[in-house]
């Protein structure tokens, strides 16, 4: 968990804080509340900050690109500055760039994760997640984040981009800068430029070595790829590749592992979907509805009202997808996780221009990583120390998921 | 009964070709496009009822 540097929050409505220990462990009933209390939440943390919680408004703000920048999307104490690209490319293309800019580079990367490209990555996956589960042979308590979840998009995306997969670490280190310690870094201008010189300085490496041994892979893809007939610049690839690892890596760990989480507390829906493999796709849905990892971020380009709150450029605004997708005046039941919800509209992967772009890959690598799991181990429950139950641990910010799941394996 | 894909709320979220591939294919970029001019064939229904209302965008019609 990210080093909370925040006073503790006292009232979600006014001063809400989404590091905020209460919000980590559990958010669901503090959105709950806001829905019925405060649909449009907001704190002046952050520089001043606005919450929709109703999927209403969370899509509208998501379809609105004029109004709204996806120039910073992750919120901190930091906004851009001088040195980082400008709108409408951002310093991550194109998941921090605008229209028009936005579809441009967005086009260049669709090809590469379309859903043939992706089916392709399935049996190394499958291989992989058999590897893990290989290594966890013989033991009765593993960790179903640290064992399991989190290497699988790690060696994926490693691979993708043709990176050693022995920097797994490193990456973890990077994500955990950006999406987590960057949050609250921001007041301390030097520390935060030293790290992103240091994580500038290992893609700078891995762009020469590709220059100068080309291969089959997405970063010389990004190198060779062409943008109204010119190269894209060096900030460009560097930028998407950053783009790739972290939102990449981090999002799907989460995915499995909450859906592990999830199956490891419902022994029905173990059972059920060890009986009916068909409803496997729904469940997965289902996990991707209930436990989406991803909250966005905007920035608020030129004033506007949204649900009568006046907000102000500059401003920032998170986009939580999760409260969308737990809405109960869109779903039926929203506080209810049914593996086999046949009409699921979520948006775990947002909505409009900005749709995941690694979804058909997140959803595949999620999907096969609970099948394999579910095929070793179709009982195992979450684990205990001393009679009590052991501590899981949620990551802090924009991406929330578990990163430590004691289970209990049952022969 | 025919489907029909609106390509300009279409965003590629898959969700169409992953329930029904018998009525909806992906091009290059990952975005959808109606089989067979949208003709949902007999027994099909109740999928290419599925595929519409499991569509984020709300990119998918069905005309009877």
């Amino acid at each position: 968990m990210a080093a909370n540097r925040h006073a503790p929050v006292t009232d979600f409505a006014t001063d809400f804080d989404h590091t905020d220990p209460t919000w980590v462990n559990n958010p669901f009933p503090i959105w709950d509340d806001l829905r019925q209390t405060c649909p449009i939440a907001h704190s002046d943390r952050y520089g001043g900050t606005w919450l929709p919680v109703t999927h209403e408004h969370v899509s509208a703000i998501a379809y609105d690109t004029e109004n709204f920048t996806s120039r910073a999307v992750v919120v901190s104490e930091a906004r851009p500055g001088p040195n980082d690209l400008p709108a409408p490319i951002g310093i991550a293309p194109p998941i921090t760039s605008d229209p028009p800019f936005h579809a441009m580079a967005r086009r260049i990367l669709l090809p590469a994760f379309a859903p043939r490209k992706i089916e392709a990555l399935e049996p190394f996956t499958r291989q992989l997640c058999n590897d893990l589960l290989d290594e966890l042979e013989g033991k009765d308590v593993v960790d179903a984040a640290i064992d399991y979840a989190q290497h699988i998009p790690l060696r994926v995306i490693a691979k993708m981009l043709g990176f050693p997969a022995e920097d797994a670490d490193y990456f973890r280190h990077i994500i955990h800068l950006i999406l987590e310690e960057g949050i609250t870094i921001g007041e301390d201008e030097e520390e935060r430029f030293a790290e992103q010189q240091s994580i500038d300085g290992y893609f700078d490496r891995q762009i020469a070595d590709h220059v100068t041994n080309p291969r089959d892979d997405l970063t010389t893809f990004l190198l060779e790829a062409e943008l109204d007939g010119n190269k894209l610049m060096h900030e460009h690839v560097r930028g998407t590749m950053t783009l790739i690892l972290v939102a990449g890596i981090d999002t799907t760990w989460s995915a499995i592992g909450a859906s592990l989480w999830h199956l490891a507390q419902h022994p029905l829906d173990r059972k059920r979907l060890a009986a009916e493999p068909e409803l496997m796709p729904f469940a997965i849905e289902e996990m991707l509805r209930a436990y989406a990892p991803v909250t966005m971020a905007r920035m608020v380009a030129k004033d506007v009202e949204v649900g009568g709150c006046p907000m102000k450029e500059g401003d920032w605004v998170l986009l939580p997808f999760p409260a969308a997708n737990r809405d109960p005046a869109f779903f039926d039941r929203a506080d209810e996780v049914l593996i086999d919800r046949e009409e699921n509209r979520h948006s775990a992967f947002g909505l409009g221009i900005h749709r995941c772009l690694g979804s058909n890959l997140a959803r595949m690598e999620l999907r096969v990583a609970v099948e394999e799991w579910m095929k070793r181990y179709p009982d195992f429950e979450l684990g205990e120390v001393d009679g009590q139950p052991a501590t899981v641990t949620w990551a802090a910010g924009q991406v929330r998921g578990p990163r430590s799941i004691p289970v209990r394996i049952n022969a | 009964m025919r489907v029909h894909v609106d390509p300009d709320k279409c965003q590629g979220h898959n969700r169409c070709y992953a329930l029904a591939p018998e009525l909806f294919d992906v091009d290059d970029l990952g975005n959808a496009v109606e089989l067979n001019d949208g003709v949902v064939a007999e027994g099909l229904e109740h999928k290419a009822r599925l595929a519409v209302a499991n569509c984020p965008e709300y990119a998918i019609t069905i005309t009877e």
